[in-house]
């Protein structure tokens, strides 16, 4: 591992798209930056802009009015970046799975990383994602994909 | 010609202040962390921010001025380089530097503030805008009691234009610290840091909640790194200069580094616990703090410098 993805892994900036939650998902994603939590000794920190980020964190299920807005924050975004899926809705649709406005899951309109479930997904249940997505694999899947 | 390059490359200039401004980059986190009763990052965590900015995607606006977009961070790092190389071998005692380079300290340091301005400007994005006039009126508040509190200054060092003998005045007849219009005076410039440093609350330019980061928020990938890495180095190169001003300078001979460490990490240590402290101002009530109250502390500070005291 070169120091440019040590330094990728060691240093991921998030940015937060609600694509139309409850807000209970965002609540919880801003719990991971309270003391008790704490992601910042992880070099993980929230900005403010598309143009920094490097990981994508969508909350809300993907309607028919912010899959196009998805899309384009997606398009946005400066390349390498990590999409991550946080609770039911954008992993499924959850409950609004058969609503009249549900555009798809969230993997049918942009490419999904990790998939964290839960309504809304415990803070350590995401950290645990992050960590799992970051970790290198294992040996016996890495000779499976040889 | 070739001292020159080394001091602008390698010793007081890029390499060096860009790795000590890392570091005091790093504290001001720990410290804001431990603050929180949080951990806070590791320490080598301004290295792995800067690689990996360097290593992602650039993109270039679509409206707006490419060769401008791009130049700004690259100007933006030469001037706080040159600055740095300004301020630190007067104040580290290397070279005497030149009469009168206190007034071109204080036109460098504004070049980083102005790169902002232009660079937000040329990506063509509204908010970048929007924070492009607020950071063109914080230069406007924040540089006359800067100004006035460097007068105190020259007249407390008898009328001196050159920061090492300012420095050399004050090993001579101790620190200007310990008198009263330099306490007054410490407390307006300290002011003035935190503001030409863009932090909290003064950090208008780039508020993450309302505009969200303001000048930068174009900016991706190396010309970000670019930024980043000014801002480590005007992190070392301030708080130097006030150590230059008020604490009678720095030192690398023997123990008098220790000295010069603690010097710096005091200096440090009030701008992010001031930062820790207050929430974001508006920013005409940070136009009304500098204008009135900054520039009367300025001004008693001349007043008691011109009595003598």
């Amino acid at each position: 591992m070169g120091i440019k993805d040590l330094s990728f892994k060691k240093s991921l900036w998030v940015f937060h798209l609600s694509a139309g939650s409850c807000n209970n998902c965002d609540i919880e994603i801003l719990d991971l930056l309270t003391p008790r939590y704490d992601v910042e000794r992880f070099g993980m920190k929230l900005v403010g802009s598309i143009r920094h980020a490097d990981v994508l964190l969508v909350t809300g299920i993907i309607t028919k009015k912010t899959k196009a807005r998805v899309l384009e924050v997606y398009e946005q975004a400066p390349k390498p970046i990590i999409v991550i899926a946080i609770g039911a809705c954008p992993c499924t649709g959850g409950i609004f799975a058969s609503g009249y406005n549900f555009a798809g899951p969230l993997d049918k309109v942009i490419p999904v990383d990790a998939y964290i479930p839960g309504c809304p997904p415990k803070p350590e249940a995401m950290l645990a994602g992050v960590m799992k997505l970051l970790a290198p694999p294992p040996p016996e899947q890495a000779n499976a994909n040889k | 010609m070739g001292i020159e390059i080394f001091y602008f490359l390698i010793f007081p200039g890029l390499l060096f202040s860009g790795i000590i401004g890392g570091l005091i980059s790093w504290a001001d986190r720990k410290i804001t962390a431990r603050v929180q009763f949080r951990k806070g990052p590791p320490i080598l965590q301004p290295l792995y921010d800067f690689v990996k900015l360097l290593a992602k995607e650039t993109i270039i606006p679509l409206r707006g001025s490419v060769t401008t977009f791009i130049l700004a961070p690259v100007f933006a790092l030469f001037g706080a380089v040159i600055s740095a190389v300004f301020i630190l071998l007067p104040v580290l005692g290397i070279e005497t530097g030149f009469a009168g380079d206190i007034i071109v300290i204080i036109y460098l340091l504004n070049i980083p503030s102005f790169t902002y301005i232009i660079g937000a400007l040329a990506s063509g994005n509204p908010l970048a805008a929007v924070g492009a006039s607020r950071e063109m009126k914080l230069i406007l508040s924040y540089e006359m009691p800067f100004l006035l509190v460097l007068i105190s200054i020259i007249i407390k060092s008898g009328m001196t234009i050159r920061l090492s003998e300012i420095v050399a005045y004050q090993a001579a007849n101790g620190a200007f610290i310990g008198s009263l219009s330099g306490i007054i005076g410490f407390i307006a410039i300290m002011m003035c840091i935190q503001a030409k440093m863009g932090l909290v609350p003064f950090d208008m330019a780039e508020g993450e909640g309302e505009i969200c980061d303001g000048i930068i928020i174009e900016f991706s990938g190396s010309i970000l790194a670019f930024f980043k890495l000014t801002k480590y180095i005007m992190f070392f190169a301030l708080p130097a200069l006030v150590a230059g001003l008020f604490f009678g300078g720095l030192s690398l001979s023997g123990i008098n580094i220790l000295w010069s460490v603690l010097k710096v990490l005091a200096v440090v240590l009030l701008i992010t616990l001031v930062r820790n402290t207050n929430p974001r101002v508006r920013i005409e009530q940070a136009m009304k703090f500098f204008w009135i109250w900054m520039n009367l502390f300025a001004v008693i500070s001349i007043v008691l410098a011109l009595m003598g005291l």
